[in-house]
């Protein structure tokens, strides 16, 4: 073992009372910056999950037909909001095979889907709804939402003449599976479809409103023989949506809508969270640094003596700074690592406190190695650049002053 | 000249910036390799200064002091430690181990402090020197569960580990009892005749200084005397510098 190490884990040993007290100090801090960033990271996490759940990463449409301004002023509303405003008739994204082909194509694209969306109204008797209507190929729609997942009722099946609809509409149209339903566009066209599937997905419109059909049921109805109203596309790093979302404007010409533009409200809440929990952090920080040093100095203190015998028997330097670094460096590190299994425990504690019915947490909590890395790296820095004073500290003594006065 | 082990020329020391306190008033003299030597003088007279100056742990006011042909005044603080580790060995009236380690630890420091990383060669001649000094089994105690006499032969032991050319001894047995004392002496006495390591060793005991092969009286910051045959004992105040 080099010598500055043997010195230092000696000394260490030594001060029993003093590495316990810092110990505890860094666990403390490094525990708190675990378990808040876990429940920040966990709480951000289900609240993007939640939006993700319902929209697609990157929606694509003929340039022309919705002008940009109207979304930017509805801002996060997305796409539901869209069909509230007065119908119009639509128009196909033009030679949308080649487009889905030239989006595969682009790096970050995860999945590719044609969508036909419009409004139309479900019949029931005498019941009538306003509805979104989705007409989707099912086998690639499902890699772009999840809807398999969120199926409670039937399945998720909607190749000929079939409906899967979301359980408020089920409720409200008094509708299980297998029963008819009177879907009528705004042009009187109308089909009668089989109810395959109900689903919940969690967000209270999308289970009012959303009506899944087959693309062609949808393209007759909807008057778009052929053609389709939207590309939605998934793409690997959701947080990259945006860049690629005008990578494949520049790719296509038509207008592409990420998530993240759709939702810049979310996002900006999301980012000033983070802001003060990093300033929260900070602080911590700074406080665990404070700790290091004051107890690190106390013990250069007290080691005076056996500092100057270390210098008169011919100890470089460099060697006593870098055994009061170490000193630094390890107890930030295994600190960190009491720190990282106090915050996860009591991180899991809290998320344990509070289940949803289907069991998973209304805390959702985030803890990742990556977090544990970070924490660690973290702690560690601190300790070193908390022992930087007390090394320097220790390398001034004068070994003239600790030999004449014993 | 330069083929002495140490020349100290003119050695000034002084204390203070307002205040200040002269300790050392132009002391000059020889050392030759393997001498053994004892440097003596009233308390207060500047010796423990002194050593430290020849130590290399302090620079002199002014005057010069050439250890092995090579004047220390011109070399950096980092290359005084190294000089420092490579030619002088030391041995302090408090013995001063560190405590937290073992005896041959304690020993090992100055070549691990060296070099970096402990190796075999090392610890066998830590080890080795143990022996020699009679602690062998006391090999892996804890500094302070050692008695005084102990403790200072594991500093005699740490002292010539490097295989110094010179040892600067302050007062290594003055703080033990009789018996110790002599044996830590004749021990030091043993290394000079066995491996020709030079001694310069401060003492209040006459006895010791007398047993030495030459004997430096320190007054008041100069050299009051330099005898090399001690035995002879008859006080006169010959020059300082080699016969
Ligand atoms: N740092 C210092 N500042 C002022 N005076 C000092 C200092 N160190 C030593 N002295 C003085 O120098 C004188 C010689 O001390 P010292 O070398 O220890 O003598 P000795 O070892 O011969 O007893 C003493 O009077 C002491 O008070
Ligand atoms: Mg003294």
């Amino acid at each position: 073992m080099p010598f500055e190490w043997m010195v230092a884990l000696r000394y260490l040993r030594e001060g029993r009372v003093q590495s316990l007290l810092i110990l505890t100090g860094v666990a403390v801090g490094v525990g708190v910056i675990v378990f808040l960033s876990a429940l920040i990271g966990g709480l951000q996490d289900s609240l993007i999950q939640r939006t993700l759940g319902t929209q697609a990463h990157i929606v694509l449409r003929r340039p022309d037909e919705m002008p940009r301004t109207l979304i930017d002023r509805e801002g996060g509303a997305g796409i539901t909001a869209r069909v509230e405003r007065p119908a119009q008739r639509l128009r196909s994204v033009l030679q949308w095979q080649q487009a889905m082909d030239a989006i595969g194509r682009v790096p970050g694209v995860t999945a590719v889907t044609p969508t036909v969306t419009g409004a139309a109204f479900a019949r029931q008797g005498t019941a009538n709804r306003a509805v979104l209507l989705r007409g989707v190929d099912p086998t690639s729609f499902q890699r772009i939402i999840d809807i398999k997942a969120r199926i409670v009722a039937g399945r998720f099946d909607v190749t000929a003449a079939d409906a899967v609809i979301g359980v408020e509409l089920a409720s409200a149209l008094g509708l299980t599976v297998g029963d008819k339903l009177r879907l009528v566009a705004p042009d009187d066209r109308s089909d009668v479809v089989t109810v395959r599937g109900i689903f919940d997905i969690g967000n209270k419109d999308a289970n009012e409103r959303w009506v899944f059909v087959s693309l062609r049921s949808a393209q007759t109805l909807l008057d778009l023989a052929g053609g389709v109203s939207t590309i939605e596309v998934r793409v690997s790093d959701i947080f990259s949506a945006e860049p690629v979302a005008v990578q494949l404007t520049a790719a296509t010409g038509l207008q592409a809508d990420s998530w993240m533009r759709t939702n810049t409200q979310l996002l900006v809440g999301l980012r000033s969270q983070s802001q003060s929990s990093v300033m929260i952090q900070v602080f911590v920080i700074i406080a665990v640094a404070l700790g290091i040093a004051s107890v690190l100095v106390v013990s250069v203190v007290q080691k005076s003596r056996e500092i100057g015998i270390l210098k008169a028997i011919g100890t470089p330097t460099r060697r006593i700074i870098r055994v009061f670094l170490i000193e630094g460096a390890l107890v930030g590190l295994s600190g960190s690592v009491l720190g990282i299994a106090l915050g996860a425990a009591l991180a899991l504690f809290f998320a344990s406190l509070a289940t949803n019915p289907d069991g998973s947490s209304t805390f959702p909590v985030n803890l990742t190695v990556a977090l544990f890395v970070r924490s660690a790296c973290i702690a560690t820095a601190t300790g070193i650049v908390a022992a930087a004073a007390p090394a320097h500290r220790a390398a001034r003594l004068d070994p003239v002053e600790v030999i004449r006065y014993g | 000249m330069d083929d002495g082990l140490l020349r100290v020329d003119q050695v000034t020391k002084q204390y203070g910036d307002r205040v200040i306190t002269r300790v050392l008033h132009g002391v000059s003299f020889d050392l030759a390799p393997g001498e053994f030597a004892a440097l003596v003088g009233p308390s207060g007279s500047g010796k423990s200064t002194l050593l430290h100056l020849l130590g290399l742990l302090d620079r002199p006011t002014s005057g010069r002091i050439v250890l092995r042909g090579c004047d220390t005044a011109g070399l950096g603080q980092r290359a005084l430690g190294a000089f420092r580790g490579r030619t002088l060995g030391f041995v302090f009236q408090f013995h001063h181990l560190l405590p937290a380690f073992t005896a041959l630890e304690n020993v090992m420091m100055p070549a691990l402090a060296a070099r970096g990383r402990p190796d075999q060669d090392m610890r066998r001649r830590a080890t080795a020197l143990l022996e020699r000094v009679g602690l062998s089994d006391r090999l892996n105690y804890r500094a302070t569960d050692l008695s005084g006499g102990q403790q200072q032969r594991v500093a005699v032991a740490r002292a010539l580990s490097m295989s110094p050319a010179l040892v600067l001894a302050d007062e290594p047995t003055g703080n033990l009892d009789t018996e110790s004392g002599d044996q830590v002496f004749a021990l030091l006495r043993e290394f000079n005749r066995e491996q020709g390591t030079a001694f310069l060793l401060v003492t209040h005991d006459p006895r010791l200084a007398a047993r030495c092969d030459r004997v430096i009286d320190l007054v008041d910051g100069r050299v009051r005397s330099d005898r090399r045959d001690p035995r002879a004992a008859s006080g006169g105040d010959r020059p300082a510098g080699p016969a």
